[in-house]
């Protein structure tokens, strides 16, 4: 029993049986398979989270998305501006509590290099409908290769907890065609 | 009582025994109080999480909404301490105990040692319980650098942690004890090794804990300026995840355990299951890194081996423990004379015995709901899709209370008669226990990983938006999910509520077990047909076992369907590179 | 492991014990691979990757 010594004490050398054997064989190379599919993701697939990281001080960061702010600023909405840069671009992003500013607008199809960073604590990016979802750090600054491939109104609403006001803290990304 | 209290003075160390009235063995006395305080704390503890549980449960229904957000989060915080740390680790040191000094039929060592590890344990989740019940320190349980908590919610872990750990040395030295004393002949059994994996990860777990939680203490009090949000994130994870892989390890060792003790199960190969505990032992705990896949910092190399715990070598000790434990259960089943057909050794398993139900219950729906989901969410690109959504909590409510607490729920209905001597007290109450509690937890899941796949965030106060600046709407379909799985809270909630009720009266008031009445104190167990057992088939080594086949092979098919429509939903994603 | 580890009083005289069932029945030693591998795979690696992360232009 599961719950004595085994009976006979050279356990090792019993034989096993053949029904074991083939699940065993099965279960092991579904493994591989499943480990495989990772790998050939990276290499074939397209929604792969991007490596490109730097270590950042949040005033640097808030200073970059300041001027990328103000060089594309298109109008306001709910008096934060909104931001349309070029196709093609570097384009930024930040968390802080309890916003995501700028907003941005892209244009469908098009692939934008986005900047994500905390100016405080840490931060939940999940983009809706979509659900796309991204860790943000405080001193990290996260290169997300993006394309758009659908277009409408698109939110992105915090899903790390980040204090009292984390259940307010939404922002906004419009994709146009 | 039968309580032939004896003195064995061996090695020179004094220890007081009992003899067992269903078994003839020895149960040190020593080792019997300890199994109960820490028995007796962890379900206090569950009475008290749980209720936090259906808290979190009813504000998440759009209809109910019982808590505000500050209260929300900080009975939220409240709820994962007290049942995903301070239950389970309680009731695993009463595991500890029992797979060592009673099993092992041995005397627990150092029982001073232990009782301070149970005391330290115990102001632990006192303290912790306080300072968050304080409000300072609404962190959830994760605790994330740079929200800080007062100081005393660290120290309270941490005092906690060396109280577990205490008990781990216990445990591994009643091992020593036990080879030392020729307790036991050969090798350990079975259920013994799965309680020395949980062990070993316990060690793992609680000392990553310590690196991590001494110096974010420090840093709460001022010593330290800065902790790197990442760096805390890596290590805590090695703790907090692998603590759950603590359950995994004690719980299948409760999965062989239960039809060992009522069906006289035995397992199929021993060397395959100690196999199967071996790739626990080396790559369960690599696991942590399912909270670490869409962060920035780590290649995706480290991503990918360390998410397929090396290559899902410890998946497949799962799926063998999935083929072996209802093996070993159906080829009892066929020997006690159950032969007909493919299933009649299942249908004619104790159902109505809360220890049976309880832990089959547990092991389906953990396959099927923890561990299949457990498998998905943990696929690197996957996770993109489900990080920080419902999904994660639908996930760990299948795997730590579908699996884990009920499979400890079922093995308590066998420690009340065999440790507390005492009867279960309203047995018809109690048989449909794991099924009220079982059907909660199997709809918490499912419905939080539905409102998951549509994009819920976790720990979310108000997934309605009605403060914020820029509106946003869930489908209405996640509103719905919210709803059941605020309906299936309430259902988790009777059923804990009755285990609490049913435990409680029956080790105060149930009836006194003896020699007389031991038998029929653990539940109904399976009448032995052996008429016509012994000629269908060999020896149990050459037992055809066609009813494990049909459940392994159903449950393979969910799992392979389940994992590429996620391929499927993730194909269709904004691309990323 | 020590020759004295396989058990001179039990009744299998002739026949050694393998070497993986010595492994699974040294419990001191599968605490150690048990808390070296996951030290070295996970927070090694991962400790080790997070210190090299390039500091933003």
């Amino acid at each position: 029993m599961a719950i004595t010594s085994p009976e006979n004490k050279l356990w090792w050398t019993e034989k096993v049986g053949r029904a074991e054997l083939v699940w065993i064989t099965i279960a092991f190379l579904w493994g591989v398979f499943m480990f495989a599919m990772m790998v050939w993701w990276h290499l074939e697939g397209n929604q792969n989270l991007s490596n490109e990281v730097y270590r950042v001080v949040p005033e640097t960061f808030e200073e970059k998305t300041v001027a990328f702010t103000e060089k594309y600023t298109v109008r306001e909405e709910a008096d934060i501006p909104v931001v349309k840069p070029d196709p093609g671009s570097d384009i930024y992003m930040l968390s802080r509590l309890w916003e995501w500013w700028p907003i941005l607008e892209l244009k469908k199809g098009q692939t934008y290099r986005l900047h994500l960073s905390s100016m405080d604590w840490q931060h939940g990016f999940s983009l809706q409908p979509v659900n796309i979802n991204i860790q943000v750090h405080p001193g990290l600054e996260h290169v997300v290769t993006l394309t758009p491939t659908q277009s409408g109104e698109f939110s992105v609403v915090c899903n790390e907890f980040c204090g009292v006001g984390h259940h307010t803290m939404v922002g906004r990304i419009h994709v146009i065609d | 009582m039968s309580v032939a209290a004896e003195t064995g003075i061996i090695g020179g160390i004094a220890a007081k025994f009992r003899t067992c009235p269903a078994t003839g063995l020895k149960i040190d006395i020593a080792a019997q109080n300890l199994i109960k305080a820490n028995a007796v704390v962890a379900i206090v503890f569950l009475a008290v999480g749980g209720l936090f549980g259906l808290l979190v449960a009813l504000t998440r229904w759009p209809a109910v909404k019982i808590l505000d957000p500050d209260l929300f989060y900080l009975v939220l915080t409240a709820h994962g301490l007290d049942v995903l740390l301070v239950w389970i680790i309680f009731f695993e040191m009463a595991v500890l105990y029992f797979a060592s000094a009673i099993i092992l039929n041995c005397r627990l060592a150092t029982p001073r040692i232990a009782w301070l590890a149970f005391i330290l344990m115990l102001v632990g989740a006192v303290l912790a319980n306080v300072t968050v019940l304080q409000g300072e320190s609404s962190v959830m349980f994760t605790s994330y650098v740079p929200l800080k908590a007062a100081p005393n919610f660290y120290l309270s872990l941490i005092v906690f942690a060396v109280g577990a750990l205490l008990g781990c040395f216990v445990f591994l030295g009643t091992l020593v004890i036990a080879k030392d004393e020729k307790t036991y002949e050969g090798s350990i059994p079975l259920v013994t090794f799965g309680a020395l994996v949980a062990c070993i990860i316990a060690i793992f777990t609680l000392a990553s804990g310590a690196v991590i939680l001494i110096p974010t203490w420090l840093w709460s009090l001022g010593y330290i300026a800065h902790i790197d949000t990442v760096m805390y994130k890596l290590v805590w994870w090695a703790m907090g995840h692998s603590s759950q892989q603590i359950n995994m390890a004690a719980q299948v060792a409760i999965w062989y355990a239960i039809p060992a003790i009522l069906m006289g199960a035995k397992p199929l190969s021993e060397k395959v299951s100690r196999m199967a505990f071996l790739m626990y032992i080396l790559f369960l705990q690599l696991a942590s890194a399912h909270h670490m896949l869409v962060e920035p910092g780590l290649s995706s190399e480290w991503k990918v081996f360390n998410t397929s715990y090396a290559i899902y070598l410890a998946v497949l000790g799962s799926m063998i423990h999935g083929f072996s434990i209802p093996g070993a259960m159906e080829a009892a089943q066929r020997a006690n004379g159950y032969t007909n057909g493919v299933f009649e050794w299942l249908r004619r398993a104790p159902w109505g015995n809360p220890a049976f139900a309880g832990m089959f219950l547990s092991l389906v729906l953990f396959g099927f709901l923890g561990g299949i989901s457990g498998v998905v969410l943990g696929t690197e690109q996957i996770n993109i899709m489900l990080h920080n959504t419902m999904y994660v909590p639908g996930h760990f409510h299948a795997t730590v209370v579908a699996g884990t607490s009920l499979a400890f729920m079922a093995l308590t209905y066998l420690v009340v008669p065999l440790i507390f001597q005492r009867e279960i007290i309203w047995p018809r109450l109690a048989k449909w226990q794991p099924y009220l509690f079982g059907m909660g937890a199997a709809g918490i899941s499912l419905f939080m990983m539905g409102a998951g796949t549509l994009g819920v965030a976790r720990r979310h106060a108000d997934i309605s938006f009605s403060d914020a600046t820029l509106s946003f709407d869930y489908p209405p379909a996640a509103f719905l999910m919210l709803g059941l799985n605020g309906m299936a809270g309430i259902l988790a909630a009777i059923g804990g509520g009755l285990f609490v009720v049913i435990i409680v009266f029956s080790v105060l008031f149930g009836k006194k077990v003896d020699a007389s009445n031991i038998v029929e104190a653990l539940g109904p167990m399976p009448q032995k047909r052996v008429s016509d057992a012994v000629h269908k088939h060999g020896d149990s080594g050459t037992f055809h076992l066609p009813g494990t086949y049909i459940l392994v092979a159903t449950f393979f098919s969910a799992f392979v369907l389940y994992y590429f429509v996620n391929w499927k939903y993730l194909s269709e994603l904004w691309q990323l590179g | 492991m020590a020759k004295e580890t396989i058990e001179s009083d039990s009744t299998d005289k002739s026949e050694p014990i393998p070497p993986m069932q010595r492994l699974l029945d040294n419990h001191f030693l599968l605490l150690f691979i048990g808390v070296v591998v996951p030290t070295v795979l996970y927070t090694l690696w991962g400790v080790m990757e997070l210190s090299q992360i390039p500091i933003s232009q």
